[in-house]
């Protein structure tokens, strides 16, 4: 990955409360580019979305979008900076007292002076992008998983970002929600110009879409590549993430005392 | 003897730096919400949205318990009074005790029952469901487009119930002595007119008012946002917020109740 990168991480720690999550991480996020970042649960994929974003500082390194540190913003020039971007929450985090309309309507009402006309031909176009523009006037209790994921991708595209972040965009979905969602991914990508960071474990839906996977484990990348060089990889590692493997290097139990000490065999 | 001398110690310190962190915590969060208040003056309708929620929706808990408080209040106080053979002196007594006391104390309880449980939950879920994250990812800052005009739509909205609980009190003693029980109205509006100073009774009156609106409303508030992203968080948290604000209420009122009225 050559071209010039959007968002560069450069050998971040970060933890939780003295846990170390993040060890001097480095990625790089080149534009126009759907880039994955894979692994077990736990491991420090959304951690990565919330350095981007400026929700988080890291203890070490250095998270750079468009060139300038996140962490040294101002709030004024965090909040331009937020302004390019786009991020899909897990559960979508729409606006629960707002309907459907009002959702893709707020960044809108918020961050621009623009007639009501012409908010709603742009909300009905962003809702007609991920299919749901007879849904607009659905309250978000109304809306099955895939339905909000998918209103959800409307609103945070709605001021044409730069940078999309999703945040595991799959789970609990339907196959057919799961097509839907990575096609959108990948389309939204390239009509907007944007770079975007898919954050997930489903190997099948996301190989199908990015140009490029980093793998994690333990807060560390331990392989890279394109699809088709992580699918090919003879890594142990890889192997047993890609084909869901249960024996491998990773393994299954948390760090525990012995099994039969636990229950009072070992006298 | 030395293990529990330590283990003792170690409380009252965790206790302390617990505290402290408490306090700052708390500092900083209102010290967010009223840097970031721009916003709620310069776009009205938020905060018209708010004092709808905290005050217009209160009204009906508000004036039906401030016309029980002032029909028990006339009773109470006739039946005492007419023992000493001043009945016409129950208006006085139903005033000040609503104007100086009842009204901002008990309005402020049920404000807190009412308005600060709700924004407490409001917060709360809003922050369990990353709906403010959301919103920070939208360039949009939670403190200046939710917090701070929830925290000013509570801080107007509490005097303004405060005053009608304290009206439909004075009402409520009206009904119940004079156009129930027949005492005479002209001795029951002149003694309460006589006897109730604007500035020593009801200025006061609606000081503390305006000290309790705060406290509640930056209570229910904080509780919110420190609440862990859970339902059982929230739940604590929403009576965190009825249990604290009752108890800040009348400790409130008893120091200011010290400075205004008694002179200490």
């Amino acid at each position: 990955m050559s071209s010039e990168a959007l968002v560069e991480i450069s050998n971040v720690d970060f933890s939780y409360n003295a846990q170390p999550v993040l060890k001097r991480l480095a990625l790089r996020f080149p534009r126009g580019k759907v880039v994955a970042i894979m692994g077990g649960s736990g491991t420090g994929k959304t951690t990565v979305l919330r350095l981007i974003g400026g929700q988080l500082r890291p203890d070490r390194g250095e998270v750079t979008f468009d060139g300038k540190p996140v962490h040294r913003m101002s709030h004024a020039e965090l909040y331009a900076a937020r302004r390019r971007m786009g991020m899909l929450f897990q559960f979508g985090a729409l606006f629960t007292d707002l309907s459907v309309y009002e959702n893709v309507a707020f960044a809108l009402r918020e961050h621009t002076r623009l007639p009501e006309p012409m908010i709603r031909d742009l909300v009905l176009m962003k809702l007609q992008a991920v299919g749901l523009r007879g849904a607009h006037a659905l309250k978000p209790s109304e809306l099955s998983g895939g339905m909000a994921r998918r209103v959800a991708l409307a609103r945070a595209i709605a001021l044409d970002p730069s940078l999309m972040m999703y945040d595991e965009p799959f789970t609990g979905l339907d196959p057919i929600s799961t097509a839907v969602i990575g096609n959108l991914i990948r389309k939204l990508n390239d009509a907007l110009g944007a770079t975007s960071i898919v954050v997930t474990h489903d190997v099948e839906a996301s190989l199908k879409i990015v140009d490029y996977v980093y793998l994690i484990a333990d807060g560390e990348v331990v392989a890279e590549g394109t699809p088709a060089e992580v699918t090919r990889s003879e890594e142990p590692f890889v192997r047993q993430f890609i084909n869901g493997e249960i024996d491998g290097p990773v393994r299954l139990h948390y760090t525990a005392a012995s099994y039969e000490s636990d229950l009072g065999l070992d006298n | 003897m030395d293990n529990a001398l330590i283990r003792g110690l170690r409380l009252v310190g965790r206790l302390t730096v617990d505290g402290i962190w408490q306090i700052g915590a708390t500092t900083r969060f209102m010290g967010m919400v009223l840097l970031r208040s721009g916003m709620t003056f310069r776009r009205f309708r938020l905060l018209m949205d708010e004092i709808y929620f905290a005050g217009a929706l209160s009204l009906i808990i508000i004036i039906v318990s401030g016309l029980f408080v002032g029909l028990v209040l006339g009773l109470q106080g006739y039946e005492t009074l007419k023992r000493y053979g001043s009945a016409e002196a129950v208006g006085t007594l139903v005033a000040l005790s609503l104007v100086r006391e009842l009204g901002p104390v008990v309005s402020a309880l049920l404000f807190a029952s009412r308005a600060g449980s709700a924004m407490t939950a409001e917060i709360g879920i809003m922050k369990s469901t990353e709906q403010l994250s959301a919103m920070e990812m939208m360039a949009v800052d939670p403190f200046s487009r939710v917090i701070s005009p929830m925290f000013w739509g509570g801080f107007l909205s509490m005097p303004l119930l405060a005053a009608i609980f304290s009206a439909t009190g004075i009402f409520g003693g009206y009904l119940i002595t004079v156009v129930v029980i027949g005492v005479d109205a002209g001795a029951f509006w002149s003694q309460m007119q006589a006897s109730v100073d604007l500035r020593e009774d009801i200025l006061n009156g609606v000081i503390k008012s305006i000290v309790f609106g705060a406290a509640v409303t930056a209570i229910a508030l904080f509780e919110g946002y420190d609440a862990p992203p859970t339902a059982e968080g929230v739940s604590h948290a929403v009576t965190n917020t009825v249990v604290t604000s009752a108890l800040a209420v009348l400790a409130l009122d008893f120091v200011l109740t010290a400075f205004m009225f008694t002179g200490v």
